[in-house]
């Protein structure tokens, strides 16, 4: 539990102190958010309906653009080499990387969401299913996202090889986290699809660690 | 059996023999079929002529699904086994079982412009066939993106290992959704409702699309096999430089000036 707890805060350090790592993650989701009133037209109506859709693809995108990153760096300086030899099991290592890298990005564009929410017209009364829907869905796209980051270690061109193969993955969150809004929005209920959203995050929490290990041990071979 | 054959050697032998035959086979039933479904079986009172598309579209829709369950079951063989026909046997199917899934969406898509007016709509069905297209393109992209080869091996049986997930939520997509495809109605708990004049050529044309996927399967393991054999035949070569003539220069001397 040490070691965790141990790599967890290495983790969050090292991305605290590359300064700019949490400021991209948000900068890019910003960014992305902006561009689609340029591209859907400015009014207020057609943004209010896609409001929630839009923030949420946009999150996916910047939890994912950054995700190949997640294993290369210690994968590169033999650092990840001597996590799997130490006694912490590579499945609790993969995890604990998916942790650090939701604390600086998934819990970051969570809080910064709902400034994004307003400037594409959410209705405020809809903000809180907003934000509990990127706070237990970004956790699985971090944790999916860690299957595509440990398969695609070594690989030519990782950062978009890795978009490749985890965005498919990630589509049913982003279905449940956007419908849930939805639903609350058109009057529904938003419960069902926010208990989808938990089971699948918390589905992912227990698989994706195993199949990311398993990756990872292919590219230690 | 199946041991026996998954010997590279043994599995060109017999695979070699049986070619052939099946070739043949796929060819004689997709005919057959091919005919009986888009000449001799009935128009549908409510669509008309348009309804043949169905002998297209759903037997390449069975086959998109049955050929990444076939090939997440050899990658599972592959991770566990490490047997390389296994691997092999995933990576020949990954191309023919993307391209029965793109005839299915665009077969789906030139069917879906009379029938529902639109070339393209975003409902359950139609969004996780194409996430299952997505997840071939990305298994073959990340097979062949290492140097080393038996590494793509792996990362790409892995990945065909996850995607599994999908194959339930299309099959059941119209179940669970409220989708604008309509429901099963050929498996379907209570009998097919489909007609049995129409649901003959259908399965005919299953079965010829089904034959003709071994087929190319068959052949393109065996090109892959081939390949593999000639690139250490290859290697062999360049390492062993002493397969010259006796009388050649001695390895390292300088050749001669004339």
């Amino acid at each position: 539990m040490a070691g965790f707890v141990g790599l967890v805060r290495r983790d969050v350090r090292l991305a605290l102190r590359q300064s700019g790592e949490i400021g991209l993650a948000i900068g890019f989701f910003v960014l992305a958010v902006a561009l689609f009133p340029f591209g859907v037209g400015p009014e207020p109506e057609l943004l209010r309906r896609i409001g929630a859709g839009i923030v949420w693809v946009a999150a996916l995108l910047a939890a994912v653009s950054s995700i190949d990153r997640l294993f290369a760096a210690d994968f590169a300086d033999g650092g990840l080499d001597l996590m799997a030899l130490s006694a912490l099991p590579l499945e609790a290592t993969v995890v604990a990387k998916c942790t650090a890298h939701w604390l600086t990005t998934g819990l970051p564009l969570t809080l910064v969401s709902p400034a994004l929410a307003v400037l594409v017209d959410v209705p405020p009364r809809d903000m809180p299913v907003l934000v509990f829907s990127l706070l237990i869905g970004t956790p699985a796209l971090s944790l999916v996202g860690a299957i595509g980051a440990a398969l695609t270690l070594g690989a030519r061109r990782p950062g978009i090889l890795s978009a490749l193969v985890v965005l498919p993955l990630c589509v049913p969150p982003l279905i449940f986290g956007a419908g849930a809004v939805e639903a609350d929005l058109t009057g529904g209920g938003s419960s069902a699809q926010l208990l989808l959203l938990g089971a699948f995050s918390v589905a992912a929490a227990v698989l994706a660690p195993l199949a990311a290990a398993a990756a990872l041990r292919a590219a230690l071979d | 059996m199946i041991s026996r054959l998954a010997n590279p050697a043994q599995f060109m032998r017999v695979s070699g023999a049986v070619l052939p035959f099946l070739a043949g086979l796929a060819a004689v039933v997709l005919a057959v079929g091919l005919v009986w479904a888009l000449v001799l079986a009935p128009p549908d009172y409510q669509q008309g002529e348009s309804v043949r598309i169905m002998f297209i579209h759903v037997p390449a829709a069975w086959m998109a699904l049955s050929v990444y369950l076939l090939m997440a079951v050899a990658s599972a063989v592959a991770l566990v086994w490490r047997h390389p026909l296994a691997d092999v046997a995933a990576q020949a199917a990954a191309p023919i079982g993307a391209a029965f899934t793109f005839v299915c969406l665009a077969t789906g898509s030139l069917w879906g412009r009379p029938m529902w007016g639109t070339w393209w709509v975003w409902d359950a069905r139609l969004t996780s066939v194409l996430v299952l297209f997505f997840l071939y393109l990305g298994y073959i992209a990340l097979v062949n993106a290492f140097d080393d080869a038996s590494r793509g091996a792996r990362a790409g049986a892995l990945l065909a290992v996850v995607g599994v997930i999908n194959l339930p939520i299309i099959k059941f997509s119209v179940d669970w959704w409220n989708t604008l495809h309509q429901p099963a109605s050929v498996f379907r708990l209570g009998g097919p409702t489909i007609y049995i004049s129409m649901l003959l050529p259908l399965l005919a044309m299953a079965l010829g699309f089904a034959l003709l996927f071994a087929a190319l399967w068959l052949v393109r393991m065996r090109t892959a096999l081939n390949e593999r054999k000639l690139r250490a035949l290859r290697l062999h070569r360049m390492a062993e430089p002493r397969s010259r003539p006796a009388d050649a220069a001695p390895p390292g001397a300088r050749p001669a000036v004339h």
